[in-house]
C-alpha cells in the first residue's frame, strides 16, 4: 500500500510548531515593545516654534521650574509661561535675535506662542499636579530630566501602570517638598545609604502627611 | 530538510528585521502618539492654553471680560480682612486713596511668612538679584544682564515696605513685573524676606541675644 503521506510529512507538526512558537513569540515581542505606551509614547518630541532649552534655562542658569510653570503647586494644570515671562530676561538678553522673533511678537501682540503639548493624559482620566507636587512627588518622577533635555520629549509611558506603580507604594517615591523641583536631588550620593533613607524616611513622609494610596477607579477616571 | 532550513532563516530573521526597522524602544520621534479610539481621548471639552476657534482671540483660555472684579477668599491683614478687589494697601501697596506708599506690611510677619518669603525670593528674584540679594545673580555671572540692582543699597533699604510691593508688582525700569506670576501674599512674603535680608548686613554682633554674642566673637 502505498502511503498516503510521504514520509517528509513526520517532520510536519514539530516545524508548524516550531514556526508557530517563533512567530508567535515575535508578535509577542513586538507588540510588548512597539505597541504600548512604553514605545508610542516614549521618546516623543514635537518640534516647538522656538528652539527653547530646557537645558541651558533649567540646567545651567539653575531656574527654578515654578519661575515659569508658576501654576504648578496650585493647579491640576502646570501652566506654560506667558511671552512676559520670558521677556523678563530676553528684554536683555539676546535682544535682537532671530530665534526669539515668535516671543517678541507674542510679547507686543498678546498672541500665544504656538507650543506643541508633549504630554497630554485622555481626557477620561482626572489628573492634578498640585496633590503631587505638594505630597513631594517630584517632577523627574514623571517628566525625566527634564533640566538635561535640550527639547522636551516625553520620557515616561504614563500607562495606567505606570500611574498604579507608584499609587501602590508611594513611600517609595517622595521626598522632602522643599526638594521637588530640585530633580538631581538624592538622599545621598552612596546608593544604598539613600535607599536606606528613602525607605525610612518616605513610610515617615506617609504617616505624618497622611499620604492616602489611592487605587480606586473613581480616583482618576471620575 | 533544505526548505525546512530556509524557512527557519526566514523566521529567525524576521525578529532582526522588525527590529531593525522599529528601532530601539522609545526612541526620540517627532510623530504625534496615535490615539486608538481618538473620541474617547479627546473629547469635545476645553482645555487650558490650547488653540479654540470659538473665541476671537483664538485661545481655550480667556482673560476675564473688563470691569469684572474677581472676589476669591479675603486676606487676613494686620487691618482685618480684606478682598482683592478693594482699594487698600494690602493690593496695592499705597495708603487707600493716596499715591503714598505704605511704610509697613500689611500682612502679620511670622516665621511662615518669612520661610514663605525665602522660598519665593528663592525661585523669583535670586536668579538676578542673587540668593543674598547684592545684584550678582546667575544673569550678572554669565554677564548678559549688567544693569541689576543691589537690593542692598542705601536707596532701596530706605524704600517704604508699599514701594517694594509697587516695584515687585508692576517691575521698574528694565525690571518686568512679577504681579502676574506672584500672588499677594507671596509678594508681600517676599518683602518682609528682602527687609530680613537687608538687615542680617546692616546689623552688627551687638544684635544677637547675649547669651550667643560670645560664641559669634569668637
Ligand atoms: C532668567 C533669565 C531668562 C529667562 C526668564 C528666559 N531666558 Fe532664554 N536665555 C537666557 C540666557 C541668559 C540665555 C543665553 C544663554 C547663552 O548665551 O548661552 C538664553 C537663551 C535662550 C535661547 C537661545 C538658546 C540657544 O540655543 O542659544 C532661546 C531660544 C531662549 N533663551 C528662549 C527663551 C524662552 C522662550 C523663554 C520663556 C519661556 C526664556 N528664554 C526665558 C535667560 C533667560
Ligand atoms: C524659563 C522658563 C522655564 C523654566 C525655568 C522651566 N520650564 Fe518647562 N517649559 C517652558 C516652556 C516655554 C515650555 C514649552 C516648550 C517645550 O515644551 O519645550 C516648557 C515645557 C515643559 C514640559 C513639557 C510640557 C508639555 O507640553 O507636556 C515639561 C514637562 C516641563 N516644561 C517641565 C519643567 C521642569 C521639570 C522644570 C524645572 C526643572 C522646568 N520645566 C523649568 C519653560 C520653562
Ligand atoms: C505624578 C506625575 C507628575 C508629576 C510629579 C509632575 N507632572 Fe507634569 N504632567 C503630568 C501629566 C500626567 C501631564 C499631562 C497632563 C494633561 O493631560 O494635561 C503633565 C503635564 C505637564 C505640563 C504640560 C501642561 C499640562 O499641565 O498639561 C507641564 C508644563 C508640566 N507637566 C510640568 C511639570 C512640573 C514643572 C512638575 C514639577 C513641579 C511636574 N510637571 C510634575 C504628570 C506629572
Ligand atoms: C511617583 C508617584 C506618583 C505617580 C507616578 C503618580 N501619582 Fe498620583 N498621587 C501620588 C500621591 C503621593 C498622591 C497623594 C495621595 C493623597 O491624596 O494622599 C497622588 C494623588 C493622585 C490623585 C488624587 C487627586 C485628588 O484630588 O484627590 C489623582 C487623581 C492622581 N494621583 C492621578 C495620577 C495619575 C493619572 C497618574 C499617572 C499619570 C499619577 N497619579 C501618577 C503619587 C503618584
Ligand atoms: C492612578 C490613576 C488610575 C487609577 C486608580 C485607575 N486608572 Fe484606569 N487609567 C489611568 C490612566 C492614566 C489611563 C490611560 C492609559 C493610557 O492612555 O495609556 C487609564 C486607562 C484606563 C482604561 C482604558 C484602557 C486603555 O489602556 O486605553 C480603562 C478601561 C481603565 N483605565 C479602567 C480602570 C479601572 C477599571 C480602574 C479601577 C480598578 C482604574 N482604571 C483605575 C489611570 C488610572
Ligand atoms: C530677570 C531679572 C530680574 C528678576 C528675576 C528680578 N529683578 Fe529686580 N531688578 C532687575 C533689574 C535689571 C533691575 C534694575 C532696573 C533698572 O534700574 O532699570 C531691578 C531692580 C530692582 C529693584 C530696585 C528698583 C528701583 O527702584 O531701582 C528692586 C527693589 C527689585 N529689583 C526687587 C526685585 C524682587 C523683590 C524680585 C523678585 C520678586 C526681583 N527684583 C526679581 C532684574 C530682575
Amino acid at each position: 500500500m502505498s502511503a498516503i503521506f510521504p514520509k517528509w510529512t513526520n517532520s510536519l507538526p514539530l516545524a508548524l510548531g516550531a514556526v508557530v512558537a517563533v512567530v508567535g513569540g515575535v508578535v509577542t515581542a513586538g507588540v510588548a515593545l512597539y505597541a504600548t505606551p512604553k514605545h508610542t509614547r516614549v521618546g516623543y518630541e514635537p518640534v516647538q516654534p522656538v528652539p527653547f532649552s530646557h537645558k541651558i534655562h533649567a540646567g545651567q542658569m539653575g531656574l527654578d521650574c515654578r519661575y515659569c510653570h508658576n501654576g504648578v503647586e496650585k493647579s491640576w494644570f502646570a501652566n506654560l509661561p506667558g511671552a512676559s515671562t520670558c521677556m523678563n530676561c530676553h528684554n536683555q538678553v539676546m535682544k535682537d535675535d532671530p530665534l526669539l522673533a515668535v516671543v517678541r511678537d507674542s510679547a507686543a501682540t498678546g498672541k500665544p506662542i504656538p507650543w506643541v503639548q508633549v504630554h497630554k493624559v485622555p481626557d477620561y482620566v482626572y489628573f492634578n499636579h498640585s496633590v503631587h507636587v505638594t505630597r513631594g512627588v517630584s517632577c523627574v518622577e514623571c517628566h525625566g530630566r527634564v533640566d538635561q533635555m535640550e527639547e522636551v520629549y516625553h520620557a515616561k509611558s504614563f500607562s495606567m501602570s505606570f500611574c498604579l506603580d507608584c499609587h501602590r507604594d508611594p513611600a517609595e517615591h517622595i521626598r522632602p517638598t522643599a526638594q521637588v523641583t530640585h530633580l538631581d536631588w538624592q538622599w545621598s550620593t552612596n546608593e544604598a545609604v539613600a535607599a536606606e533613607m528613602q525607605a525610612t524616611n518616605g513610610t515617615k513622609f506617609v504617616h505624618d502627611w497622611k499620604v492616602e494610596s489611592l487605587q480606586s477607579c473613581s480616583a482618576c477616571h471620575r | 530538510m533544505r526548505y525546512i532550513l530556509s524557512i527557519a532563516l526566514v523566521v529567525l530573521a524576521l525578529p532582526v528585521l522588525l527590529f531593525g526597522l522599529a528601532g530601539v524602544q522609545g526612541r526620540i520621534s517627532r510623530v504625534p502618539p496615535i490615539e486608538v479610539f481618538p473620541d474617547m481621548d479627546r473629547q469635545a471639552k476645553l482645555r487650558p492654553q490650547e488653540p479654540n476657534h470659538f473665541f476671537a482671540n483664538g485661545t481655550s483660555s480667556q482673560l476675564s471680560p473688563a470691569g469684572t472684579v474677581a472676589r476669591s477668599e479675603a486676606l487676613q491683614t494686620t487691618a482685618g480682612a480684606v478682598y482683592r478687589f478693594e482699594d487698600a494697601p494690602v493690593n496695592s501697596g499705597m495708603i487707600t486713596g493716596t499715591t503714598n506708599f505704605v511704610a509697613l506690611n500689611p500682612l502679620p510677619v511670622d516665621e511662615h511668612l518669612l520661610l514663605r518669603g525665602r522660598e519665593r525670593f528663592d525661585i523669583y528674584c535670586a536668579p538676578c538679584h542673587g540668593r543674598i540679594g547684592d545684584g550678582n545673580g546667575i544673569t550678572k555671572k554669565l554677564g548678559v544682564m549688567p544693569a541689576v540692582a543691589n537690593l542692598h543699597d542705601q536707596r532701596i533699604v530706605a524704600m517704604a515696605d508699599g514701594e517694594l510691593f509697587y516695584t515687585i508688582t508692576h517691575g521698574k525700569g528694565l525690571m518686568g513685573a512679577y504681579g502676574p506670576l506672584m500672588p499677594v501674599e507671596d509678594r508681600w512674603a517676599v518683602v518682609a524676606y528682602l527687609r530680613a535680608l537687608q538687615l542680617s548686613w546692616l546689623g552688627s554682633s551687638d544684635d544677637l541675644p547675649v547669651d550667643q554674642q560670645a560664641a559669634f566673637k569668637k
